[in-house]
Order: C-alpha cells, then sequence, then structure tokens
C-alpha cells in the first residue's frame, strides 16, 4: 500500500482490507472507530491509510463517541465511516436514531461475531441482521449490504457510500468474521467504471433554503460552514428544522423521511439468484453462509432435487417481491443462516407459513454443505 | 441631578457633564424576573404592577427617577429575554442652572 | 446635551443573530441560560471570525437548547454527546469555530466519559457548561455537581452524594484554558470566550447559574440566588482548584471564579495534521 488509493488491478486481500480501500476510493476521508474484534483490521488499516489520503483517524474512547463522531464529520461535508462487531454495534443505536433524523450520510461496517452478549469474539455470526433495521427506537429506516466475499467488501462498501449520500440515511455494510477475515482475489476496475455520488453545495441562496424542504424526496445535504447557518436536532421537526410538536407537521415529515427508502425500495435492494426457474425449494442465505450453500444445493442437484439459490445481496430493504412471487408458484423456502432463524422472521411475513422452513443455527461455525444438504433433503420429502 | 451641599463650587461645575440613559423596555418579551429591578444601580427601576399578555409583571422606570439612569447597561446585560435596552443616553450638566 | 455611541454592540445587533421569529424563548423567568446565550453572541461578534465560520453544538437539557436561538449552524444531538460530534466535525474543518454548549448532566454525568477523553487528546474545541446544578428540563433530579443536601426530585430526602468540583476535574486532566464565572460575570464571560476561541486545544468554561426548578425545592428564589452571586463571590484567578468546589449551597459558600489555567498548547487536530504532512511527503 502507498500513498493514494488501490489503481485499478487484481489484488489478494483480506475481506476487512478490501473494506477500506473500498471506503477511499469511494472518497471516505474520516474514520472513527473503537477496538472490536473481528473489525479491528478495518481501524488499523484505517489508521496507517488515512494519513497517506490526506484523511483524519481517531481511535475514540468508545463506539457511542465513535458513531457520533462520524455523524460529526458527515456534517463537516466530509464522506465518514466506522467499524464495529455486535456489541459495539448495540451501543450504536440510539446514533443511528440520530442519523436518520437529521438525514445525515453515514456508513458502518458491521463484522458480526457470535452473540448475544460477549458471545464468540473471534468466530462467526449472522445474529445482527434484525438489529441492522429495528435496532433503534422509534420508526426509521436504514439501507444494509450483505457481502459474501472480499470483493463484495470492496464493491459494496463503494456502494454504501452512493446510497449513503444519495439518500442521506445510514448505511450499514453487514459482514461477518469470515468475510472479513478471509483472503481472495479483489479486483479493482478502471476508475471510469465505478460511480461514486459526491456532495455538491445546493444553488439556493442561504435566505430562502429550508433543510428540510417538503418539495424535495431527498432534500439538499449542506455542511456545516457552508454558509447556510442551519440548525438541525434530533427532535421532532418541521421543514426549517426548528423543534415542533404539531402533529400534522411531524407526520408529513417522519414519512417523507421513511419515503426516501419505502418509494425508492427496488432501485435499492438486491439479490442474487440461481437455478431458481424449475426449483421447488428455495434456499434463501447471505455472507458466509451463501459458500455451503452454493456447493449443498449442487450436490442437492446431482441428486436429483430440484433447489434453488436466492441470495440476499441487502438485508433491507428485504428483497420480499420474488421470493414472494415464488413462495405462490408453489415452491418451499429454506432459509438458512447461522442464526436461530431472522432473516426467516422477516421472509415469513411474506410467504405462506407452512411453505418456510428455518435451519436454526448456534454461532460460532458455518453450517457445512453436508449439514445444509440433510436440511434440504428433509425439507424436500416433506 | 445632583445635589451639592453648601460648600465651595468648582468654577467649571455648569460644563461637567454625566450621562443620563434612557431605557426602553419590550414588554411583551418580559418573564417577570426582576433582575433588571435588583440589580440597577441606581434603583431607577421597579415593578410596575401591570401585567403582560404572558401574565409576567414587567419593569417600569420609576416616575421621577428618569433622570438618575446612568446609562451603565446593567439592565441590558443582566436580563435573560432581550427585552430591554439602552437606547442611548445623553449627556447632562451635573448642575442644572440656578445653584 | 449631546448624544453618544454605544461601544459595545446593542442589543439590537446581538438580535440580528438571534432567530428572533423563535423568540420569546423557552428557558424559565429567571434562568441564567439566556444570559450566557448573549455573551456568546458578543463574544462572537467581537471575535473577528465571521459568523459562518462559527458552529454550535448541543446535546439534550435546557442549557442545549440554546443553538436553537442562535442564527448560525447548530447541531442538537443526543444527550451527553455533544462532544465526540463536535471534535468529529472539527477534525475534518478545521477552518471552523466549535463550541459546545450544554448543561452539568449532560457534559459532566452522562457526557463524563467523552468530557475527559476530549481533553486527554486536547480536541480544538470550546465547551461552554452551564452549571445550574440539577437536570432542570426533566423537573429538577440531581446530577454530577448538585449539591449535598439538595432537595431535588430523586433525592426527596437531602442529596447525599458527592459533587464534582468540574474546574478541578478538568484542569488536572491537563485542559490549556479553563475558567469559571457566575451568570453575574457578564462581561468576564464575553472576555473569555472571546479568549477561548483563539486557544489551539480544550478550552472549558463553567458559568454558574441560577434554576428555578432547583432554587424552588431548596426554599429559595432565582434572584435571591443571584444575590449571592453578588455577595458571595471571589475572583481569584490564583485559585488552588482543589478548594474551590461547591459542595454546599448556604450563606457560607463561596463561589470562587476567574480563569484559572491559560497556557500554551498544541491541540490534536494541529498535530494530527503535522502527521498527515509527514505521511504524504513520504515520512
Amino acid at each position: 500500500m502507498n500513498n493514494g488509493v488501490l489503481k485499478p488491478g487484481d489484488y489478494f486481500l483480506r475481506g476487512n482490507y478490501a473494506c477500506v480501500e473500498g471506503a477511499l476510493l469511494a472518497g471516505c476521508r474520516f474514520f472513527a472507530g473503537y477496538p472490536i474484534t473481528p473489525s479491528n483490521e478495518i481501524s488499523a488499516m484505517m489508521a496507517r491509510r488515512m494519513p497517506q489520503v490526506g484523511g483524519s483517524f481517531i481511535q475514540f474512547e468508545d463506539e457511542i463517541a465513535s458513531i457520533v463522531g462520524v455523524i460529526g464529520a458527515a456534517n463537516g461535508g466530509v464522506k465518514s465511516m466506522t467499524a464495529t462487531s455486535g456489541p459495539g454495534f448495540s451501543l450504536m443505536q440510539e446514533a443511528i436514531g440520530l442519523a436518520f433524523m437529521i438525514e445525515t450520510p453515514i456508513v458502518i461496517v458491521d463484522v458480526q461475531r457470535g452473540g448475544p452478549s460477549t458471545g464468540l469474539p473471534t468466530q462467526v455470526g449472522q445474529g445482527d441482521f434484525i438489529q441492522t433495521n429495528f435496532g433503534s427506537h422509534g420508526d426509521y429506516e436504514t439501507v444494509v449490504y450483505l457481502p459474501n466475499s472480499p470483493q463484495e467488501m470492496f464493491d459494496m462498501t463503494i456502494e454504501a457510500f452512493n446510497t449513503a449520500w444519495r439518500y442521506r440515511v445510514p448505511v450499514i455494510v453487514l459482514a461477518d468474521q469470515m468475510i472479513g477475515q478471509m483472503i481472495e482475489k479483489v479486483s479493482v476496475p478502471p476508475y471510469d467504471e465505478i460511480e461514486i455520488v459526491e456532495y455538491e453545495k445546493p444553488d439556493v441562496p442561504p435566505e430562502e433554503f429550508l433543510p428540510f424542504d417538503f418539495r424535495y424526496e431527498v432534500p439538499p445535504f449542506v455542511a456545516a460552514g457552508d454558509g447556510y447557518r442551519i440548525h438541525l436536532t434530533g427532535l421532532a421537526h418541521d421543514e426549517r428544522g426548528y423543534p415542533t410538536t404539531n402533529h400534522e407537521i411531524y407526520s408529513k415529515m417522519l414519512l417523507r423521511k421513511l419515503r426516501k427508502i419505502w418509494d425508492n425500495e427496488d432501485r435499492i435492494m438486491e439479490w442474487e439468484e440461481q437455478l431458481t426457474e424449475d426449483a421447488n425449494l428455495i434456499v434463501v442465505s447471505y455472507g458466509i453462509t451463501s459458500r455451503s450453500v452454493y456447493k449443498a444445493v449442487r450436490d442437492a442437484r446431482e441428486k436429483g432435487m430440484k433447489v434453488g439459490i436466492y441470495r440476499l445481496k441487502t438485508a433491507w430493504p428485504f428483497p420480499y417481491k420474488r421470493l414472494r412471487e415464488m413462495a405462490n408458484e408453489g415452491k418451499d423456502i429454506l432459509v438458512v443462516e447461522v442464526n436461530m432463524g431472522q432473516a426467516y422472521r422477516v421472509a415469513k411475513q411474506y410467504v405462506p407459513h407452512d411453505s418456510i422452513y428455518c435451519m436454526p443455527w448456534a454461532p460460532g461455525k458455518v453450517p457445512t454443505p453436508e449439514a445444509i444438504l440433510k436440511k434440504i433433503e428433509e425439507v424436500y420429502r416433506a | 441631578m445632583i445635589r451639592i451641599p453648601n460648600r465651595r463650587i468648582p468654577l467649571n461645575v455648569k460644563r461637567v457633564l454625566r450621562p443620563v440613559g434612557r431605557v426602553e423596555i419590550d414588554i411583551e418579551l418580559c418573564k417577570g424576573c426582576h433582575y433588571c429591578i435588583e440589580f440597577c444601580p441606581t434603583g431607577v427601576l421597579g415593578r410596575s404592577g401591570k401585567v403582560n399578555k404572558q401574565g409576567y409583571e414587567y419593569p417600569i422606570i420609576i416616575p421621577g427617577k428618569e433622570e438618575e439612569c446612568i446609562g451603565c447597561g446593567m439592565c441590558e446585560r443582566i436580563c435573560p429575554d432581550y427585552c430591554i435596552k439602552v437606547r442611548d443616553f445623553l449627556y447632562k450638566p451635573v448642575i442644572e442652572e440656578g445653584i | 446635551m449631546s448624544e453618544a455611541k454605544l461601544i459595545r454592540p446593542s442589543i439590537d445587533e446581538i438580535k440580528s443573530l438571534l432567530r428572533v421569529e423563535r423568540l420569546p424563548h423557552i428557558w424559565c423567568p429567571s434562568c441564567g441560560i439566556g444570559i450566557v446565550a448573549k455573551a456568546y453572541v458578543e463574544a462572537l461578534l467581537r471575535s473577528g471570525i465571521p459568523p459562518e465560520k462559527h458552529v454550535l453544538v448541543s446535546g439534550i437539557g435546557c442549557s442545549s437548547r440554546m443553538p436553537g436561538y442562535i442564527k448560525i449552524d447548530g447541531y442538537h444531538v443526543i444527550h451527553g454527546r455533544a462532544i465526540p460530534f463536535a471534535v468529529g466535525l472539527k477534525t475534518v474543518r478545521p477552518e471552523l469555530e466549535v463550541t459546545v454548549f450544554a448543561g452539568d448532566g449532560d457534559l459532566s454525568t452522562i457526557g463524563g466519559n467523552h468530557l475527559i477523553h476530549a481533553i486527554r487528546r486536547n480536541d480544538d474545541i470550546n465547551v461552554i457548561m452551564i452549571n445550574n446544578f440539577t437536570y432542570g428540563m426533566t423537573g429538577g433530579q440531581y446530577g454530577g455537581t448538585t449539591p449535598e443536601g439538595s432537595r431535588t426530585l430523586t433525592s426527596p430526602y437531602g442529596h447525599i452524594e458527592g459533587t464534582f468540583n468540574v474546574p478541578l476535574l478538568v484542569a488536572s486532566i491537563g485542559a490549556p484554558y479553563v475558567a469559571r464565572w457566575t451568570v453575574l460575570h457578564y462581561r468576564q464571560i464575553v472576555d473569555t470566550i472571546v479568549e477561548m476561541f483563539n486557544i489551539d486545544g480544550f478550552a472549558f468554561l463553567e458559568v454558574i447559574s441560577p434554576c428555578i426548578i432547583y432554587t424552588d425545592m431548596n426554599r429559595r428564589d432565582a434572584i435571591s440566588l443571584m444575590r449571592m452571586f453578588r455577595e458571595q463571590s471571589d475572583i481569584d484567578h490564583k485559585a488552588d482548584l482543589r478548594n474551590i468546589g461547591i459542595n454546599r449551597l448556604n450563606e457560607e459558600t463561596r463561589f470562587v471564579v476567574g480563569k484559572f489555567v491559560h497556557r500554551p498548547s498544541e491541540s490534536y487536530q494541529t498535530k494530527y495534521r503535522r502527521l498527515v504532512e509527514k505521511v504524504m511527503k513520504g515520512g
């Protein structure tokens, strides 16, 4: 690694490092973090790389300071990121609500480990799935990406910044210990093939500017010190950003903030389908588990079972449409994840209840292709 | 106006000037805390006995004491509600004609 | 007779930097926060730094409502977390003058951890802490600075915990600028804030203020507390900070105020920028 961002080409990178390089290429120039396994490689790499690209790094006293520091830096107009794991992510919930409320674009990388509580610090888990969109109080929406390789750590981190700055929402890259620490080939495409969303000052003069203008789906973002003299508050507020308790105004405001994601979910949700057209059973998975599922499904096909793959690439917005369609065609769904049934619980809302199956799996190890194949056989026969 | 007892009066006394402040009160913003009354060094302000639309008792310049305001601005500084100010001040002789 | 010009900003000039459409403000009658807000604006006007470059950050509570009334960039964030927000913002935008304005509960109780670490790092921010000895907004509970024996909503039989001596705490960790005044020392507050803008490092000001919620429960009105400030304050810049804690509020309490610490310093942000320059040159 040298000064500047990675040049186009092929590299052999650890997932966590690929995430760092993706962030730097996307223009991230502020990182704040607190040590927690298995995301430590991200902060260590950021501490080394940020001065090389002219950015800033702070190791704060705890995760709460880290996330709030990131929100502060983002309000300075600089792309900012933090990285953590389950316990730290739990501490960040109040601040995620704040970022949603004042519509500050931030990226959080959650490299999941075994939970709950201190759990299994050095071993894989996927137990934060639901928390990424329901961990904070009140109604809000985040966008959550699910990488399953160091290449996707790189690509999805860039996309996370784009989504954050396009929609002014907190975005989470939900990796896990294995994806974060495995080393694989990462290709950096030519720069003109990478889309990067940048912050631009609006051309409205300051006297007419409203920080939360109802006329926009996503109001233009302004940073501190740009001359707009805005007041942003986590209290319920009106278009001017001033606190209000008026129910009519706040209903309109809250819905406007939520609709940024609700009205654009088709554009934002991502998933990958394989072998689903003639399948009778669809196996849903994400992250590291999807690797085992690929092998298990191939083995199942060889045994004559018609099984398909549905890999989630965003946790939220949850890619429910195709799933619902396939379930209505009579296909069964099996959700495999390293937890006791979180994506399962979400998927269950969209499909007939007797057609969806779960495979509870405690954190620490990923289910092997053999274990998944056994479950597939069990479900297939039923 | 300041009274000088029957002693030797300086020759230039009629040319010596002192500031006399003129205070303006925005009675609708007042919250009746009475800090201005308490901390006025010459005791020019007093309670009006009347209330504004919010129900707070606002201060007034005590009738007859207008000339004793020295325009120090303590009321303006200590008011937490930005509703009293020294609008301007004049210079008046320490002694009026006729002594 | 001749007219004279006022030589310091008039209330009209100060109001030009207030969001007057939101006045009257929400603070209670006899609350001291309005006075400190006014002093901040006067200091801003005297600082020589344009208002567009000033930023206010606050947490939650009555004191934290202050940025909402000032016509500059203001961020009203979550309880106790104003300091890390300000640190993140200042680190990426070093040309801005970032001031944290919050209460004793927000800064020294829930936000205590962030306070001590920002001082340890010597972050280049100004912190103005309004100490009214209570959590006023939520009805008058006790906090880290509530004097012993006080009756509060959560100490109805009298407060039995100890109190923070915040200037001592802040100075002991190494803050380069530490001052304390009461709301009565208006001119000194303005001068102090102007000085704080010029410190490259953590600049701290505690302002002791009356809160009618606190004083009502302790059978004293706010104006009697203001009289205590007038009669029982000592300005002592060389005070031994170990002796200036306000442990009990009564006729014997001495409010020791002044500019206690003012020494040269280099902030974390300045050192970090130097490091970045060195690394980028290939060092």
